[in-house]
């Protein structure tokens, strides 16, 4: 095989990526699912909001595609929304959790003994709560909104990242090419983050692949609760919520409510997978 | 081993209490006045006062804490001032009812699970094994809260197989058993996926290991080797795996209880959540809390029993 041929696309991570089947499907869900979000203006047949009492509990028909609910609201247009907020929650949350936990994680992994000690001892205790029972006692005491929702989110995921990065930093800090760079004097600052932090970030990114459906599954389930999203707003959870209110009157609620967050977790899931395939086969074991 | 014993228990206890008060620590302080976050803003004057004198919310936050702790360690999980009982009643009457709902969801997930992951790590590359591997992630992907609902509505609304509503019978075990198939399989339905995976995974490597090859040189049928001699160790890391899962699957038995309307710890805390009736909040998530920091304890260790190597590291 030539050195010519060896580069060309199908070598290349994205070539490998895009010769698995079920990546290309992933990534069509994902594509779908953007799309959805950035163009529910244009898309939505119907004001997600608009009520419409005498069209309520109407079946999916040509007039409403996926039926209305108990208020006569659009289910296809509050579904679309619904892409935008769970976009929304998914990529903030795993954003802030990723950059909390890679802080505390280097770090830990790199400062003396007792600090790493205190902030392994923060790790466990948050993983000490069942992530939807913190999110029960934080919604009982926070106001229901957006916020509420990423801060439980993050609480309950950056240590998984904290971990990840602790790992790294141990490891790579051990090796001889930082140990030149002590000896050639560099500052601590400079180590972590000239040296260890680009090395660090490859397995982030599949991490923050795998934690995002379980991220946007978390906000659902919340505002199914009625702990998340505030009254009203069209998260894929409260429409499941509303569905499950009046399930012999709208059972379209359910169907139609739940494909869309199966379809998202399905897509993130299998595309964290082929990444993982391809990128780095040693952090199979992880999760 | 014994030092590392004593080392995690104390760990977990550490973390059980730091968990555990700082919750505390946020309902008395978070939200304005204790009196009200515990009473209800329909509480009278004089219920307040009495209110704050007996839990002593007049002494400083660690004071507390501490009180809390003392209340805790003498048997008393508060008192449900709503209803005006004690907490442990409503909790301890919820408890085994989770308990029963996760057991039989692990069990029959663990069951399925390990089958299907021997038999694709034996049928390597197969047809089968790619199907299993599809599904195995599939069954990992769908939130349990969805699986819950739909197979509400298919099963129990529209085929009217299996009942929609509660825990069944008290005494009557074909009705019991009949009310916890749906919530069961829930619960379960990503775990047979995960420990599919698992087991798959570690199967292949113990099917490279040495007294494999030698029970295959002796010319042992193949079945026997891999589900007599292979699966047997290579359960384990599943076994491990369950034990830290047991938050998920509280978690997924808080959505089961609600959307079945089971009796059980997980309705318990969201009912009181949704009331405001903080002492029962307090009590039920304590429960909750410790069972989990107790499961994930026992996984380490079993996990360090079978494996030394986690012994001598300290570091996870």
């Amino acid at each position: 095989m030539s050195i010519a041929e060896r580069s060309s696309f199908k070598y290349t991570a994205v070539g490998r990526l895009m010769s698995d089947p079920l990546a290309v499907a992933a990534v069509t869900i994902i594509a779908l699912l953007v799309l959805c979000a950035v163009f529910a203006d244009a898309i939505a047949p119907y004001d997600y909001k608009a009520l419409n009492v005498r069209e309520r509990f109407a079946p999916p028909s040509f007039v409403h595609l996926l039926g209305t609910d108990n208020l006569g609201r659009d289910t296809f247009s509050r579904l679309l929304f619904g892409a935008r907020i769970a976009l929304f929650v998914g990529l903030t949350s795993v954003g802030l959790a990723a950059l909390i936990g890679l802080m505390l994680g280097m770090v830990a992994g790199f400062g003396p003994r007792w600090l790493d000690n205190a902030i392994l001892f923060l790790f466990d205790t948050l993983r000490a709560y069942p992530t939807i029972i913190l999110a029960l006692a934080l919604g009982a005491l926070l106001p229901p909104g957006l916020g509420t929702v990423i801060l439980v989110v993050v609480l309950t995921t950056f240590s998984e990242y904290g971990r990840v990065a602790r790992t790294q930093t141990q490891a790579l800090s051990a090796q001889e090419f930082i140990d030149a760079e002590r000896a050639m004097g560099a500052s601590p600052a400079r180590i972590l983050f000239m040296h260890i932090l680009p090395n660090v970030l490859g397995p982030f990114f599949i991490l923050a692949a795998i934690n995002l459906p379980v991220v946007i599954t978390i906000e659902a389930g919340m505002s199914f609760l009625g702990v998340g999203v505030a009254p009203g707003t069209p998260s894929w959870g409260a429409t499941l919520k509303d569905g499950f209110d009046y399930i012999r009157n709208t059972p379209w609620l359910i169907v139609s409510g739940g494909i869309p967050l199966v379809l998202v977790t399905l897509g993130f899931t299998f595309l964290g997978e082929s990444l993982r395939d391809v990128l780095d086969p040693k952090l199979r074991k992880e999760r | 081993m014994g030092r590392y014993i004593i080392q995690r228990v104390a760990l977990g206890l550490a973390i059980l209490l730091v968990a555990i008060s700082v919750l505390y620590a946020l309902m008395i302080t978070l939200p304005g006045d204790p009196t009200t976050v515990f009473l209800g803003p329909r509480a009278t004057d004089e219920m307040r006062a009495v209110f704050s004198e007996r839990l002593g919310l007049n002494n400083p936050v660690p004071v507390q804490i501490l009180q809390f702790w003392g209340r805790i360690f003498s048997g008393d999980l508060g008192e449900d001032v709503l209803r005006n009982r004690p907490v442990a009643t409503p909790v301890f009457a919820a408890l085994p009812n989770t308990l029963i709902l996760v057991l039989a969801s692990i069990g029959w997930s663990a069951a399925l699970g390990i089958l299907l992951g021997a038999f694709s790590a034996a049928c390597r590359n197969s047809l089968v094994d790619r199907v299993t591997g599809v599904l195995s992630v599939a069954m990992l992907a769908a939130p349990s809260f969805v699986v819950a609902l739909w197979s509400l509505l298919i099963f129990a609304v529209v085929l009217n197989w299996f009942p929609a509503i509660g825990a069944g019978e008290h005494g009557d075990l074909a009705d019991r058993i009949h009310h916890l198939v749906l919530p069961s399989f829930a619960i379960g339905l990503a775990w047979v996926g995960y420990i599919a995976r698992i087991v798959r995974a570690s199967m292949l490597e113990v099917m490279g290991e040495n007294h494999i090859r030698t029970a295959r040189a002796f010319g042992l049928p193949p079945h026997k080797i891999i589900y007599r001699y292979a699966l047997r160790i290579a359960v384990l890391p599943a076994v491990s795996v369950l034990g830290v899962g047991v938050g998920g699957l509280l978690s997924s038995a808080v959505f089961a209880e609600i959307v079945f309307a089971r009796p059980g710890i997980g309705r318990l805390i969201y009912e009181s959540v949704i009331s405001r009736n903080y002492p029962v909040v307090m009590g039920s998530m304590l429960v909750a809390i410790a069972f989990f920091v107790m499961c994930t304890l026992a996984a380490d260790l079993v996990n360090a029993m079978l494996d030394p190597r986690l012994r001598t590291s300290k570091k996870s």
